[in-house]
C-alpha cells in the first residue's frame, strides 16, 4: 500500500505492508535510526515522535495511519551545529546517561513545553510519565526540561 | 513484535464504515486510535483479517454541552477530555479518569469510544460511564440505537456493540458532584481498583448516588449496597459515609491475580470508594 508521509519536512512516499509499524518505516525504510525501540509494548516511550506536532508512540501506530500527515523525529529538530534548545539543555544539564531513552524523552519534552511553556517540576514529571529511563536519570532530565523551557521562552 | 498480516481499508464516513463491516463480516475490526487494538495485535492476541480505519472520519470527535446534557464524539481523544475545562466542571469523574489514563502519548492517540468498545475489565471509563449513567449511541444499518451503560458493558472484553455497528457518541447529564479515585498498577498504569462516584445533592443530603468499580471484577460493575447506604446521608456525617463505604464490593466476584489478591482488592475498593466520595463532596466554585 502506498503512503505519503512528510518526514522532517520532506515528502516521502513508501510502499508498505499495512502491518508495518510507523517506527519500522522510520528506522528500516527511511534509515532514521534516531528513533529507538525500547519495550515495543507502548510503555517506555523510546519510540516517541511528533505526529502533526503532537507526541505519539511510533511503535503503537501503523505507517498507513500516518498517510498524509507530518512526522518529526529526533533527526528533524536540530543539527550538530545548531542544536534544538531541548537537545542543548539535555547536554548542558547532563540529562542522559546511556542515552537510549533520550530521543523519545526529548520529543516528549518538546510537546510538553509546547502545551505548557512554563511547567513546574511536578508538571514536568507528570508530562514525561510516558517515557522510562532505565538509568533512572530523572533528576537531570527534569532539570534539562526546565532549562530548555526557559530558553525557549526567552527566544 | 509483528502483527499477523491484514488488509487495511479506510472508512470515509459512518455509512462507509457500515458498508465495509457488511462486506468483510466478522473478520473485520474497527480501528480508531488503536491504543488497545494495536498492542493486542502485536502480541497476536488479536488477528483480524481486515482493519477498517475509522480514525479519520470527520465529525465524530469533540465535546458539546447543551444545558445539562453533555455529548462526546466517540473519536474524542483522552487528551481532549483531559484538557477540557468544561468537563472538569461538569463531569469531574470523567475528567479525572482521562487525566489518569495511560500517559501523555497514549492520551494523544487513544479515543474514548475505542476504550469503551474494547471493554477491558481494568480500563477506567467503564466504571465512569456506569456512574454517569451514560448513554451509548450505536449506529447500524437500520439507524441508531441508544444503550445505557448498565446494559453496554456485558463482560470481560465484551459489550453490547454488535459486529455490524459503530459506536458513534456517548451522552450523559452534567455531574458536578462526581469523582474518580484510582489505585494505579505501578507498572501498567491500569486500575487495580478504580472507584467512580456520582452524587446528587438536594436539601443538604445525598439524594441519589451512583457508584461503580473497575479493575475489581471481570467487568465494571455498580455497587448497589454503597449507593443505597449513601442515599439520605448528610455530606458532613463522616461516620455514616465511612459506614456506607464498608464492604463496598460485597456480592461481587472479586478478581485475584499475582499482583493483588481478591481480599486485598476488596479492601482497597473500600478505601478508594471512600476517597472518591470525599472528593465528590468537595465544594466547587
Amino acid at each position: 500500500m502506498k503512503v505519503t508521509i512528510r518526514v522532517n519536512g520532506d515528502e516521502r512516499t513508501l510502499d508498505v505492508e499495512p502491518r508495518l509499524l510507523l517506527v519500522q518505516a522510520l528506522r528500516e525504510e527511511l534509515g532514521l535510526t534516531g528513533t529507538h525501540v525500547g519495550c515495543d509494548t507502548s510503555s517506555c516511550g523510546a519510540c516517541t515522535v511528533l505526529l502533526d506536532g503532537v507526541s505519539v508512540k511510533s511503535c503503537t501506530m501503523f505507517a498507513v495511519q500516518a498517510d498524509g500527515r507530518r512526522v518529526t523525529t529526533i533527526e528533524g529538530i536540530g543539527s550538530q551545529t545548531d542544536l534544538h534548545p531541548m537537545q542543548e539543555a539535555f547536554w548542558t544539564q547532563h540529562g542522559l546517561q546511556c542515552g537510549f531513552c533520550t530521543p523519545g524523552m526529548i520529543m516528549s519534552a518538546i510537546d510538553l513545553i509546547r502545551r505548557n511553556p512554563d511547567p513546574s517540576e511536578e508538571e514536568i514529571r507528570f508530562g514525561i510519565e510516558g517515557n522510562i529511563c532505565r538509568c533512572t536519570g530523572y533528576e537531570n532530565i527534569v532539570k534539562a526540561v526546565t532549562v530548555a523551557a526557559a530558553a525557549v521562552r526567552a527566544k | 513484535m509483528i502483527p499477523v498480516a491484514f488488509d487495511y481499508v479506510r472508512a470515509l464516513d459512518v455509512p462507509d464504515a457500515l458498508r465495509l463491516l457488511a462486506e468483510h463480516g466478522e473478520d473485520a475490526k474497527l480501528l480508531a486510535g488503536g491504543h488497545s487494538l494495536i498492542p493486542m495485535m502485536k502480541l497476536r492476541l488479536a488477528a483480524p483479517a481486515v482493519i477498517i480505519d475509522i480514525g479519520a472520519i470527520p465529525g465524530l470527535a469533540g465535546i458539546a454541552r447543551d444545558g445539562r446534557r453533555i455529548d462526546i464524539g466517540a473519536l474524542t481523544t483522552h487528551a481532549t477530555l483531559a484538557d477540557s475545562r468544561e468537563l472538569a466542571r461538569h463531569a469531574p469523574v470523567l475528567w479525572q479518569a482521562a487525566n489518569e489514563l495511560g500517559d501523555p502519548q497514549v492520551r494523544n492517540r487513544g479515543t474514548v469510544g475505542g476504550a469503551c468498545a474494547h471493554g477491558d475489565p481494568s480500563a477506567d471509563y467503564p466504571a465512569v460511564m456506569l456512574a454517569l449513567d451514560a448513554t451509548f449511541t450505536l449506529t447500524g444499518d437500520d439507524g441508531t440505537r441508544d444503550v445505557g451503560a448498565d446494559a453496554f458493558f456485558t463482560g470481560m472484553f465484551e459489550t453490547a456493540l454488535t459486529p455490524r455497528e459503530v459506536l458513534t457518541s456517548i451522552a450523559f447529564a452534567s455531574a458536578p458532584n462526581s469523582a474518580y479515585a484510582k489505585f494505579h498498577h505501578p507498572a501498567s498504569g491500569y486500575a487495580v481498583v478504580g472507584a467512580a462516584v456520582n452524587l446528587t445533592l438536594a436539601g443538604g443530603r445525598i439524594a441519589a448516588a451512583r457508584v461503580a468499580f473497575t479493575g475489581v471484577g471481570d467487568a465494571a460493575f455498580r455497587a448497589p449496597g454503597v449507593e443505597a447506604a449513601l442515599t439520605g446521608v448528610a455530606p458532613g456525617d463522616a461516620a455514616r459515609l465511612d459506614a456506607a463505604c464498608r464492604d463496598a464490593a460485597a456480592g461481587a466476584e472479586v478478581r485475584s491475580d499475582p499482583f493483588a489478591s481478591a481480599e486485598y482488592r476488596a479492601a482497597m475498593a473500600d478505601v478508594y470508594v471512600r476517597r472518591a466520595v470525599a472528593a465528590a463532596l468537595q465544594p466547587r466554585e
